[in-house]
């Protein structure tokens, strides 16, 4: 199916009156995922949203429940919403997280009720950015797996294409015009000319990472590291979380945050023990959860390639570069 | 749907009892509201439950009671942060919010026609009171061998569960050892630390599992006694202790290598944990 550009305020006016619809939206120099109130309010130029959109479903801060003494009252979103041209790394990000927030013996009813209740509808990426490494990660520019729509921009015009069912039943009620010979056509060259630059060897480096722990290697990645956590909060795949309570006296509402491995406090223990004291240990951690634990939990790499914690990043760590030096390393087992 | 994992069940404080001469750990009894409630709690000795303080927060704390002792939890808490301050000041008849059971539990059912050995040390003998409970129950008790406990503290005032040693050193079906680490007047037991108790106890590794729960530094030097006495890692079992929020898996901070202390752990045996990295 086709839409011409024009017409698209429209048509995400059209969705807004049954969905909350999340678009990305220009904010200065970069785009960020909100709620949007009328169709223009989206933008298109963009090539990645600074923050990614897994906050749609796993906000930043919310509320679990509010209470009164003993009396809990569940704080469960059960709106319908569209996520609109969320680029294909992340609807790959949401994959992974779907695996951590349903695993084998529990499941969060507050990412699992939003999921099931969000459609996901793709922009393909037609200039992947220079820090773009979703190839060497199991995705590509035009990965449609996750989504349920995917668009493809040919100049004036989006190329649309169904991906599931549940994005075969939204197509239906968005009143498009079929796609032409000449218009596929169109799309073929734009996917053809989207090339993903950089790669990133990740051939055995699981096996590496599975022999060199107490390596001397991760004496150093941490060194420039100022233990910001920026990494951590643009990734589309990080999920750790804060539980806290917000109250006074007995009233108030325990109250969930996104929080970063990156931070000493994260892992220190009332007594004053902390299993990982120093930059080292957690810088090792996070490479470690997202190259090593994830695979061996999940059978993949919690990472997608977007590049964001290396665009982020104050001063200038580079994922890229620390994958390489671990894959150029002899692996010593040697505790 | 499974139940919200996150919120808490309602329970009430029917006792905050001073457990230790110091007075920083307490003994928390709190009641099910209902047999409905109690039914939903289905626990196991070794297992956790994050208690909730309204107005506070929540903390992670190993369950103290046993399965076999209907109608109530204990737990055994040290004062160390908000939550469990404002624990130790709560009046009884308060109600709190507690929210489990969390992780796995000792392996009782591996451990049945063994001889078990019990090693704990300062206030870490919490899920170790739930273990000895549970075995002591006459329909239970027939299913182990020999019982030996060797239990330590730093003075006699900090050994928890007085009255419950007592009577179990009544007992002949199962053989308590304390010890304190310096001599104290009026204290009839042994004098050492564990590992050098444990040395002389020379419990027998045939047939036998041990149990080992207490400080770093307690098992650091009593895993080459134990090896000593034939342990191999697979006969030895472990609690391990981490910073904790989720306690179901998902936050992300309690993890050793690629597994979770809240939902794989927290009981592991030495042989699970050779495995892991040393991160804990």
């Amino acid at each position: 199916m086709i839409i011409a550009k024009n017409a698209l305020p429209g048509l995400l006016d059209n969705l807004i009156a049954e969905y909350e619809v999340y678009a990305p939206v220009k904010e200065g120099t970069y785009s960020l995922f909100k709620q949007i109130g009328k169709g223009s309010e989206a933008y298109f130029g963009f090539l990645n949203s600074k923050i990614p959109p897994k906050g749609i479903l796993f906000p930043q801060s919310e509320k679990l429940f509010s209470y009164s003494g003993a009396q809990m009252e569940e704080c469960i979103d059960n709106k319908k919403k569209v996520v609109f041209g969320l680029r294909p790394c992340d609807a790959q990000s949401l994959l992974l997280l779907d695996s951590v927030f349903k695993n084998d013996k529990y499941e969060d009813p507050y990412y699992m009720n939003r999921r099931a209740n969000t459609l996901l509808v793709g922009m393909a990426c037609s200039e992947p950015a220079p820090t773009c490494f979703c190839t060497s990660m199991g995705g590509g520019p035009f990965d449609s797996k996750g989504l349920d729509v995917m668009l493809t921009d040919t100049g004036d015009e989006y190329l649309v294409e169904a991906v599931s069912e549940k994005g075969r039943e939204l197509m239906s009620k968005m009143g498009l015009s079929a796609a032409g010979e000449g218009q596929k056509a169109a799309a073929a060259k734009v996917r053809d000319a989207a090339v993903v630059v950089c790669k990133v060897n990740t051939d055995g480096l699981k096996g590496k990472l599975d022999a060199n722990f107490y390596d001397t290697i991760w004496e150093s990645f941490h060194e420039k590291c100022l233990g910001c956590g920026s990494c951590t909060y643009s990734c589309p795949t990080c999920h750790c979380f804060d539980i806290v309570d917000e109250a006074k006296d007995c009233n108030g509402c325990r109250v969930r945050n996104w929080d970063s491995c990156m931070f000493p406090l994260f892992t220190l223990h009332g007594s004053g023990h902390n299993p990982r004291t120093t930059g080292k240990e957690r810088m090792r951690q996070r490479v470690m959860h997202k190259f090593k634990y994830f695979v061996d939990n999940f059978n993949a790499t919690a990472c997608v390639g977007c590049g964001r914690c290396i665009k982020n990043c104050p001063v200038n760590l580079d994922i890229r570069e620390i994958l390489a030096d671990i894959q150029g390393s002899e692996a010593r087992s040697d505790k | 749907m499974q139940r919200n994992p996150y919120l808490p069940l309602p329970m009430k404080l029917v006792k905050n009892f001073t457990e230790t001469e110091d007075k920083l750990i307490h003994t928390f009894t709190f009641q099910f509201m209902s047999e409905e409630d109690e039914k939903s709690f289905p626990y196991m000795p070794g297992q956790f439950a994050e208690i909730c303080v309204f107005g506070k927060g929540e903390a992670p704390f190993g369950i103290a009671s046993s399965p076999t002792e209907p109608g109530f939890l204990k737990f055994s808490v040290a004062k160390v942060g908000v939550v469990s301050t404002a624990l130790h000041l709560m009046e009884e008849g308060t109600m709190v919010g507690v929210r489990g059971p969390l992780g796995n539990y000792y392996p009782v059912e591996q451990m049945k026609g063994k001889d078990i050995v019990i090693i704990g040390g300062g206030f870490a003998f919490t899920t170790l009171r739930s273990l000895v409970n549970y075995m002591l129950k006459p329909e239970h008790r027939g299913d182990y061998g020999k019982i030996t406990v060797i239990y330590g503290a730093r003075n006699p005032g900090l050994l928890l569960y007085k009255d419950e040693r007592d009577e179990w050193s009544k007992r002949s079906d199962i053989d308590l050892i304390c010890t304190i680490d310096r001599p104290a007047d009026g204290w009839t037991g042994k004098v050492g630390f564990i590992p050098t108790v444990t040395k002389e106890v020379a419990p027998s590794s045939n047939n036998s599992v041990a149990i080992i729960c207490g400080p770093p530094v307690m098992i650091k030097f009593t895993m080459p006694e134990l090896e000593a006495c034939g342990f191999k890692p697979e006969q030895v079992i472990m609690s391990l202790e981490n910073r904790m929020k989720c306690g179901i898996g998902m936050c992300g901070r309690c993890n050793v290598g690629n597994k979770y202390v809240c939902k794989d752990g927290p009981v592991f045996t030495r042989a699970e944990l050779n495995q892991l990295p040393n991160e804990y």
